[in-house]
């Protein structure tokens, strides 16, 4: 039994080691970037992060689902992730082919997604982190003025059907964090701080559907592919297991 | 000297996140016990009381929202320094508790959760259900981590960010829940009729 726990400590600390070098994540080093939607501050802060180099695959979320049941799709309760949930798996523990192990898990929910990360001593990225990270092409932090940039991702949206592609082919950022754009949308911890629709769905009133309604504005909407990540964000629920939506893990950094 | 703290928190993170994975390995049989007894008890798979998260309410009570089982919820999130939506939304659940006659009075509770905890300590959400004359039993008032608070905001489907310093936009929505917690009804809006609402929570609260 002490061998087995020392066996287990030592499994543990080799990992740790290993994952202290932080070969699966990259360093997002802090800066200021302007939100789309966002504060009548205008600009936001981001401190120092690690992001993930990749979205998750299937064959690292079957290792999750294995070692959590109660994330297997025949346990996982209906108010966490809907009946889309890992649809494209054979069975609980079983992907449908070898070649959807190197692929990004999609028909995730957000409680599934917030949930892997942090068994891994992860989180979800915020929306801010993400949307700083995903400025980047392959040469600058900030490539949202260059039309190459926003050409390849309204490139990306209009094509169908991407999602069955490895993760890392597509190209690797200034951060050398790949596949933000270009394979799936992805979660953030806080999808649901997007106020579009709510505006739409009550159809005109929007004068008294928020606090302070009026310092909700769009302050770069010639960004339109940013506008269409931000409302497709605002459309989705928490359970909502959609098979073009995956996600990555972000981790602060200790100082 | 910082891979080293790095190490030491990784382990740390690792020991204590994916224990619960290891207990859930071990403890199979226990959870499946565990199951059945929630089953006995009735809450379903899609009940708020699966929820795990802690929350403090305006007496510096701690509850999980299976505490509220076998009541009618109303449940609309807020923020007390609001000025605009929020003084709305309060008279909306105030309105609705009027219209419940007395007899089914006792079945149904009326829930505020801040979006901002920060500010909205138990003390100020005490001071604020004094304030609108809502400190009987049937008015809880609660805050949990942002965390959770997000995470509950999900189950509802409640939208907010923080836009400034004091200030958030936010979705107005009141829920309603039976009283296994499964979401029953939801109205979006203010100045909404509320008709439909009550009668939701009158044939629940039956």
């Amino acid at each position: 039994m002490v061998l087995k726990q020392i066996i287990f400590l030592g499994s543990l600390i080799i990992t740790n080691i290993a994952m202290a070098q932080n070969p699966e994540m990259a360093f997002i080093e802090n800066g200021v970037y302007t939100p789309l939607y966002g504060r009548d501050s205008v600009q936001i802060k981001v401190d120092d992060f690690m992001l993930d180099i990749y979205p998750v695959t299937n064959e690292k979320y079957v290792d999750f689902v294995v070692k959590n049941p109660k994330w297997r799709k025949s346990e996982v309760k209906s108010i966490f992730a809907d009946n889309h949930y890992l649809a494209k798996w054979k069975d609980d523990t079983h992907l449908d082919s070898e070649a959807q192990k190197y692929e990004p898990v999609t028909n995730i929910s957000w409680f599934a997604a917030k949930a892997y990360c942090k068994c891994q001593g992860k989180r979800l990225p915020t929306l801010d982190e993400w949307e700083y990270a995903a400025m980047a092409d392959k040469t600058l932090p900030d490539a949202r003025k260059k039309e190459s940039y926003n050409q390849y991702i309204l490139g990306w949206y209009e094509r169908p059907k991407v999602v069955h592609q490895q993760v890392g082919s597509t190209f690797k950022n200034f951060w050398g964090v790949y596949d933000l754009h270009g394979l799936v949308w992805e979660w953030t911890a806080d999808f649901n701080s997007v106020m579009i629709t709510s505006e739409s769905r009550s159809g005109g009133q929007n004068n008294n559907l928020f606090c302070s309604a009026a310092a909700v504005g769009a302050t770069d909407l010639m960004n339109y592919a940013a506008f269409m990540r931000y409302a497709f964000r605002s459309s989705v629920k928490g359970n909502y297991s959609i098979n073009n939506l995956g996600f990555r893990c972000a981790q602060d950094i200790i100082k | 000297m910082k891979f080293l703290k790095i190490t030491v928190f990784l382990l740390l993170a690792v020991c204590v996140s994916c224990q619960d994975a290891r207990k859930d390995n071990k403890d199979d049989k226990e959870d499946l016990k565990t199951d059945i007894t929630s089953d006995i008890v009735g809450f379903s798979d899609l009940s708020i009381y699966n929820l795990p998260s802690h929350w403090t309410d305006q007496d510096g009570k701690e509850i999980q929202m299976q505490d509220l089982k076998g009541k009618v919820l109303a449940m609309v999130m807020i923020y007390t320094s609001c000025q605009a939506a929020c003084p709305r939304l309060v008279a909306d659940m105030r309105n609705i508790e009027k219209q419940i006659p007395h007899n089914l009075k006792s079945q149904v509770r009326y829930v505020f959760v801040s979006i901002d905890p920060k500010t909205d300590t138990p003390e100020r959400l005490k001071e604020f259900s004094k304030e609108n004359k809502m400190d009987d039993d049937k008015w809880i008032f609660l805050r949990g981590t942002e965390d959770d608070t997000r995470e509950f905001a999900a189950v509802l489907a409640v939208n907010y960010k923080q836009i400034s310093p004091i200030d958030f936009s936010h979705s107005n929505i009141i829920s309603v829940f039976n009283k296994k917690g499964e979401l029953a009804h939801q109205r979006e809006g203010l100045g909404v009729d509320n008709e439909k609402t009550v009668f939701k929570i009158l044939e629940l609260a039956r």
